[in-house]
C-alpha cells in the first residue's frame, strides 16, 4: 500500500513495541494485569487498577462499540488536514467494561455513526514494517478508506 | 487544611490581541509590572515567581532577570495546561502563607494566536516531547487523527449528548452568554452580539463543535500579587481574600487522552466540589458568581453540573434560561470568558473574579459580589478550582 505523505507513524517505546509487534501480525494484543486479570489501554508500567507490575500482553476479540465519536472536519495538523472528514471513536472493547481504546473509524459515512454501534478492528498496512489498527462497522464491506 | 491569611493584592494585564508584535518574555514582563503597579508595590519587592505553560510561556528565571528581581524565594514553573490555572495561585497562597515567599507574582503570558497554536504541527511535536503524556500517549492518539484539543473535548462532549441529551442550542447558550459579558468588557476581543443562527452557521471544526464552541487563541499576558493578608491591607487596593483552594490530578488516568475515566460525561469538579466548599466555609448558594473554565463550550456545561450547582444534564437549560447570565441566579464568565474576552490559558478569569470582589468591574459589576468561584480544567482527568472572597 502506497504510505499518504508525512502519515504519522507510531515511535514505540519499550513498553509499547508489543502492541506494534501485534498490529504487524494483525493480531490486537492488550497488556492484561496478572494480579486482578484486567486488560488496560494504553500500556502502563504497571495496573491503573491494582497496581500490579506484573502484567502479559494476550490477544483480544477486536470487537467493541461506539462509546463515542467525533466528526473530524478542520484540524491543523500537516497530514490529517488532508483526510478531513473523518470519524474518531471511543470504542469499548467487549473484554471488559470500561477498556476503551481511541481509534480512526472507516468504512462508514459520518452520519451514519451511533452511540454503541458494533465496531471491529481492521489492520491498514502502512508500510512494510508497520500497521495501524482500524475501526469499521461490523460486517461492513472492506475496501473503502476513511 | 484551610490556608490562613493569603489575599490577591494586585491584577495586571497587557492587551489582548491576535497579533501582541512583542516577545512572550515582554508580555510577561509587561502584566507582572502592571500587577505590581496596581497594587502600589514596587517590582523589586517580588521575591515570588509562579508560571505555567505548554512549553510556550516566559518562564520565571527569564520573567525575574527582566524585572531586576535578583533572588527568587520561592520560583515554580509548570509545564501544564489550563487545568493548573486555579493551582498556581492556591500555591502562591501557600508560598505567603508559610513564609516562603511575601510577594508571589503569578503569570501566564503567550503569543496564542502569532505564535504557536494549539493543534499546529509544531504543538502536536512539542507535546509529545513534553513529560506531560506518558510516553505511550501521543503514538496512538496522532496516528488515529487525534491530534487537537478540540477534538478531545469534542468527544467528551459527545458522551454528555449521548447520556443526557444535550445538543447544540445548550453549547451555543453558552456561547452566546460569554458574548452578552464581553460587550461590557472593554478587555475582551469578541463584542458583537451572537445569535443562535450565527452559532449555527459557524464552521465546524470537529462535530458536535464549530469554531463558537472554541476558545479564542490570543496574545497576551495577565498577573497577580499574591501576599499575606497583613501586608496587602497596607497596599492600594483592597485586598481578595483566598478562601480555598482545590486541586484534583487523578492517579491512572491520562493527561489529554481521558482513557482511563469511568464516566467521560463528568469532569474532575465532581471530586473537588465538597471538599473546596467546605474549606471556605460556605455554601453554593453563598457564590454569587462563577468563572467556569471555557477553552470549549460544553467544558463550561459540565463544571457547573459537578460543581453542584444545577443536577446532571441540567446545566443547558441553566443557560438558554438565562440564570448564567448578569442578573440571573448565577452569572457565569463575566469577562466573556476564554471564549470571548481571550485564551490566556484560565488565569484571566482569576483576575476576573479580582475585579467583581474589589467591586471595579463597571458595567457588567455583579452587585454585593461576596465571593466568587474560578476554575480550571473540564475533562475528567484533572483541574482546580479557587474561591475568593471580598475583603
Amino acid at each position: 500500500m502506497e504510505m499518504l505523505p508525512g502519515q504519522p507513524l507510531p515511535v514505540p517505546t519499550v513498553l509499547t513495541q508489543p502492541f506494534w509487534d501485534g498490529c504487524r501480525e494483525h493480531r490486537l494484543s492488550l497488556q492484561r494485569c496478572l494480579g486482578c486479570r484486567r486488560f488496560r489501554f494504553y500500556p502502563t508500567a504497571a495496573c491503573p487498577h491494582c497496581a500490579s507490575p506484573d502484567s502479559r500482553w494476550e490477544e483480544v476479540s477486536g470487537q467493541g462499540t461506539v462509546y463515542s465519536w467525533i466528526v473530524a472536519r478542520k484540524t491543523y495538523d500537516p497530514y490529517w488536514r488532508n483526510r478531513v472528514p473523518y470519524v474518531c471513536a471511543i470504542v469499548e472493547l467487549r473484554e471488559q467494561e470500561g477498556l476503551f481504546m481511541p481509534g480512526l473509524l472507516v468504512d462508514v459515512d459520518p452520519s451514519e455513526v451511533r452511540a454503541e454501534m458494533p465496531v471491529e478492528v481492521v489492520f491498514e498496512d502502512v508500510s512494510e514494517t508497520v500497521s495501524l489498527p482500524r475501526w469499521r462497522p461490523r460486517g461492513a464491506a472492506a475496501g473503502r478508506s476513511g | 487544611m484551610a490556608i490562613d491569611g493569603a489575599s490577591i493584592a494586585g491584577v495586571g494585564w497587557t492587551r489582548y490581541s491576535r497579533n501582541s508584535g512583542a516577545s512572550v518574555e515582554e508580555l510577561a514582563v509587561e502584566a507582572v509590572r502592571a500587577a505590581a503597579d496596581d497594587a502600589g508595590l514596587d517590582v523589586q519587592e517580588i521575591d515570588g515567581l509562579v508560571t505555567y505553560g505548554l512549553c510556550d510561556t516566559a518562564y520565571s528565571g527569564v520573567v525575574g532577570t527582566s524585572l531586576g528581581l535578583g533572588e527568587l524565594n520561592y520560583f515554580s514553573d509548570h509545564t501544564a495546561g489550563g487545568n493548573v490555572a486555579c493551582a498556581v495561585v492556591t500555591e502562591a497562597a501557600m508560598a505567603v502563607a508559610t513564609g516562603r515567599a511575601k510577594h508571589v507574582a503569578v503569570y501566564r503570558a503567550l503569543n496564542g494566536a502569532s505564535g504557536i497554536r494549539y493543534g499546529g504541527g509544531a504543538w502536536s511535536q512539542m507535546m509529545a516531547t513534553t513529560s506531560l503524556f506518558s510516553d505511550a500517549e501521543p503514538q496512538f492518539l496522532d496516528t488515529c487523527g487525534l491530534t487537537m484539543p478540540a477534538q478531545h473535548f469534542a468527544m467528551l462532549a459527545r458522551r454528555h449528548m449521548i447520556k443526557y441529551g444535550t445538543d447544540h442550542r445548550d453549547f451555543a447558550a453558552v456561547a452566546m452568554t460569554c458574548r452578552n459579558h464581553a460587550a461590557l468588557n472593554e478587555r475582551a476581543q469578541m463584542r458583537e452580539p451572537l445569535t443562535l443562527d450565527r452559532y449555527e452557521a459557524s464552521p465546524w471544526i470537529a462535530d458536535p463543535f464549530r469554531v463558537l464552541d472554541c476558545c479564542l487563541q490570543t496574545d497576551g499576558a495577565c498577573a497577580l500579587i499574591v501576599t499575606s493578608d497583613e501586608r496587602a491591607r497596607d497596599l492600594r487596593k483592597p485586598p481578595v481574600r483566598f478562601r480555598a483552594g482545590a486541586s484534583s490530578g487523578h492517579a491512572a488516568r491520562g493527561v489529554m487522552w481521558t482513557n482511563f475515566a469511568e464516566d467521560h460525561s463528568t469532569c474532575y469538579a465532581a471530586r473537588i466540589a465538597d471538599r473546596l466548599f467546605a474549606e471556605a466555609g460556605i455554601g453554593r448558594e453563598d457564590v454569587d458568581f462563577a468563572e467556569l473554565y471555557d477553552c470549549f463550550t460544553y467544558s463550561v456545561l459540565v463544571q457547573l453540573e459537578d460543581f453542584g450547582f444545577v443536577p446532571k444534564g441540567e446545566a443547558g437549560a441553566f443557560f438558554r434560561d438565562g440564570q448564567a447570565a448578569l442578573g440571573g441566579r448565577l452569572p457565569v464568565n463575566t469577562h466573556g470568558g476564554l471564549l470571548s474576552e481571550g485564551y490566556i490559558h484560565g488565569l484571566n478569569s482569576v483576575t476576573e473574579a479580582v475585579i467583581q470582589l474589589r467591586g471595579e468591574a463597571g458595567a457588567r459589576q455583579v452587585e454585593g459580589a461576596g465571593f466568587g468561584l474560578v476554575c480550571a480544567g473540564g475533562a475528567a482527568n484533572s483541574g482546580s478550582a479557587l474561591i475568593l472572597g471580598a475583603a
